[in-house]
């Protein structure tokens, strides 16, 4: 009989990524409604050391998969300790986030499982003694309740969306090996990694997102954006039109074709608010959009709107964030 | 090379959603259909391919009406062939059962490579491209920014958080595209009038030698009970003053009511 809920612990360099922490709190919150236990399966080289961390965030059970075998991520090897912990643990529900990695390994251990998935949920609810989870479609415009038909229910939660509950110290795990995985047939495997600037904050996982639009005019203006961005601690994006015209990379594209995120605050500067932009940044806490067209659609939808210049806003918006923050 | 594209027809990205009368699916009547944004950039790179190393594409699309003309404007950039599989007595608002039945379909082709989007728009599941590695056994590789093709391998760059994974797997393996990919080309004229004499097939899943009762409801891993509108976003307050002012009052609102600072 499936029980228990089970959670995917993605690590990176030896730590647990945000959207993790939120997926273990929600893991532990559902266990509690369900009057279950909340597994957690951990997968990486020289990771064991995590296993506390994960049990003071709620984690009764700690599945470990530790080999250096299993330093860089792949699909087929973490899809292995994954369904290996998920065939021990025989969970009612299972969690991961919906980070790249989420995204790449949900899908293909929900396939080896044979049971359905619901990526990118928003939300999940418990009656009955039974899952169901909403899901935003339509990059948003429309949410759909998604219900189970076998166990155990999978979901991917968007990140920056769930709460992250107080960890507990002194809660201690019981730990799982889960050995040597032990992958045959053919395999994807990271060669390299090539990581982005040290110290950048992913654009999925800020808490406070500043985009630049077509309204900032050139490339050589978008460090206006950044400024603005880094003194709130934050991320810079753009719209496509920025990224369109090569001013600024496509990871920082926000939107239907780009990133979805869920800030406590995104500030919009010098973006029109076309339907497709909105779709990757309306579920943010708090809209803040600078334009100098009082008539710009952004505005329907922003908490504060400043009809100005952003050239004149945004440095010294930037000089407010950076002293209060100093 | 034998390359596959699935392409996935999605109403255009500008559409208003209507709920339709079920409550659990949009009001298809008047929609726009195109080629989901991210299979453009698959089907680009699978046609430079065949272009730089010779071979086939074949494009792959699984749904009703709204198929054959978008497997027609792939056709129309360069596609070769093209297979419309039906989605009649498929539940096709589980992305496990649409990838068991574009699987069952891929393996009838016994491509070497095989390209899908990252991601279908509108469903927005990024699921399909994972289920058909997994039925069919080979290696994925997903929201693939750049990619090389040498030697029976791929060595693809994928973008995760804060950075590039760069991945290498054998053939034949899944490819994921990304937008950064490629620049996709649109159809011209004279590839639409090819378009118009290059196959299509139409086959049902009993074609593909599935059953009802693997790829109907009953075999679905999950189905959607309910669909809603997201509540209207309210336009809130306008903040006015010279620019020194609107910073002044926006930070306090932001620390005071807001309390997001
Ligand atoms: C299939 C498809 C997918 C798409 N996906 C996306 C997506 O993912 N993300 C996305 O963003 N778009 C997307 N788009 C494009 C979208 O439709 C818009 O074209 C785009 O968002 C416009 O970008 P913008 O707001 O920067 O530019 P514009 O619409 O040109 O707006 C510029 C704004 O800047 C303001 N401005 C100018 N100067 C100043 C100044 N000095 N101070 C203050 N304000 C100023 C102007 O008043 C104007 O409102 C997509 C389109 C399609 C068809
Ligand atoms: N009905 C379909 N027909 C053809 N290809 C599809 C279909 N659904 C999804 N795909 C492919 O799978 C990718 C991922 O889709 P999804 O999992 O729905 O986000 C898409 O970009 C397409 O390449």
């Amino acid at each position: 009989m499936a029980n228990g809920v089970l959670v995917f612990a993605e690590q990176r360099d030896g730590a647990f990524k945000k959207g993790t922490l939120e997926a273990i709190s929600e893991g532990r919150r559902i266990a509690n409604q369900l009057g279950t236990n909340l597994s957690a399966v951990v997968v990486g080289s020289g990771v064991a050391g995590l296993a506390g961390e994960a049990a003071s965030y709620g984690a009764d059970v700690v599945y470990v998969a530790d080999s250096a075998a299993l330093a860089n991520y792949s699909t087929d090897g973490y899809a292995k300790a994954f369904a290996d912990a998920v065939a021990d643990a025989q969970p009612a529900v299972i969690l991961a986030s919906a980070s790249s990695m989420g995204r790449d390994l949900a899908p293909r251990v929900a396939a080896r499982l044979d049971i359905g998935l619901a990526s990118d949920i928003t939300e999940t609810k418990v009656e009955g003694g039974k899952l169901s989870a909403v899901r935003p479609m339509y990059a948003g415009k429309a949410f759909a309740t998604v219900e189970f038909n076998r166990a155990p229910a999978f979901v991917t939660l968007r990140p920056n969306v769930f709460p992250i509950a107080a960890p507990e110290a002194g809660r201690t795990p019981e730990v799982k090996n889960l050995g040597g995985v032990v992958v045959d047939g053919p395999q994807a495997k990271v060669t390299d990694i090539l990581a982005a600037a040290k110290g950048k904050i992913e654009l999925t996982e800020a808490s406070v997102v500043v985009s630049g639009g077509r309204g900032i005019k050139g490339p050589e203006n978008y460090h206006l954006i950044q400024s603005l961005a880094d003194a709130f601690g934050g991320a810079a994006g753009a719209s496509r039109a920025v990224v369109d015209a090569g001013w600024v990379d496509h990871s920082h594209q926000v939107g239907q074709t780009g990133k979805t995120v869920s800030p406590s605050l995104y500030i919009a500067c010098g973006i029109s608010g076309a339907i497709q932009h909105l779709a990757g940044m309306s579920s943010s806490k708090f809209i803040v959009a600078i334009n100098k067209d009082p008539e710009a659609p952004i505005f329907k939808i922003a908490d504060y709107g400043i009809v100005g210049d952003l050239f004149e806003v945004v440095p010294k918006l930037t000089e407010q964030a950076r002293a209060l923050r100093s | 090379m034998k390359i596959a594209v699935c392409i996935k027809a999605v109403p255009e990205t500008d559409t208003r959603i209507r709920i339709a009368a079920d409550g659990r699916s949009i009001e298809r009547s008047d929609i726009k259909f195109i080629v989901s944004p991210y299979d453009e950039f698959a089907l680009e790179e699978a046609i430079k391919l065949k272009e730089s190393k010779g071979g086939s594409v074949t494009v792959i699309g699984l749904g009703g009406d709204e198929v054959p003309a978008i497997l027609r404007d792939g056709l129309a950039r360069g596609a070769d062939d093209a297979v419309h599989v039906s989605s009649a007595g498929v539940a096709t608002d589980d992305p496990l059962i649409v990838g068991k039945v574009l699987a069952a379909a891929l393996k009838q082709l016994g491509p070497d490579l095989i390209f899908f989007g990252k991601h279908g728009v509108g469903g927005d599941n990024q699921q399909v491209h994972a289920v058909v590695a997994e039925k069919l056994g080979m290696p994925q590789v997903t929201v693939v920014t750049k990619l090389d093709v040498t030697d029976g391998k791929v060595r693809a760059e994928r973008e995760i958080e804060g950075g590039i994974e760069v991945v290498e797997a054998p053939l034949p393996a899944i490819i994921g595209a990304q937008k950064g990919l490629n620049e996709p080309r649109y159809p011209k004229l004279q590839g639409i009038m090819q378009a118009k004499k290059k196959p299509l097939a139409t086959k049902s899943v009993a074609d593909l030698g599935l059953s009802a009762d693997q790829v109907g409801d009953a075999a679905a891993g999950i189905r959607i009970t309910g669909l809603s509108l997201p509540p209207a976003r309210q336009a809130g307050r306008r903040i006015d003053g010279d620019a020194g002012q609107q910073v002044a009052e926006l930070v306090n609102a932001l620390q005071n009511e807001a309390k997001v600072i």
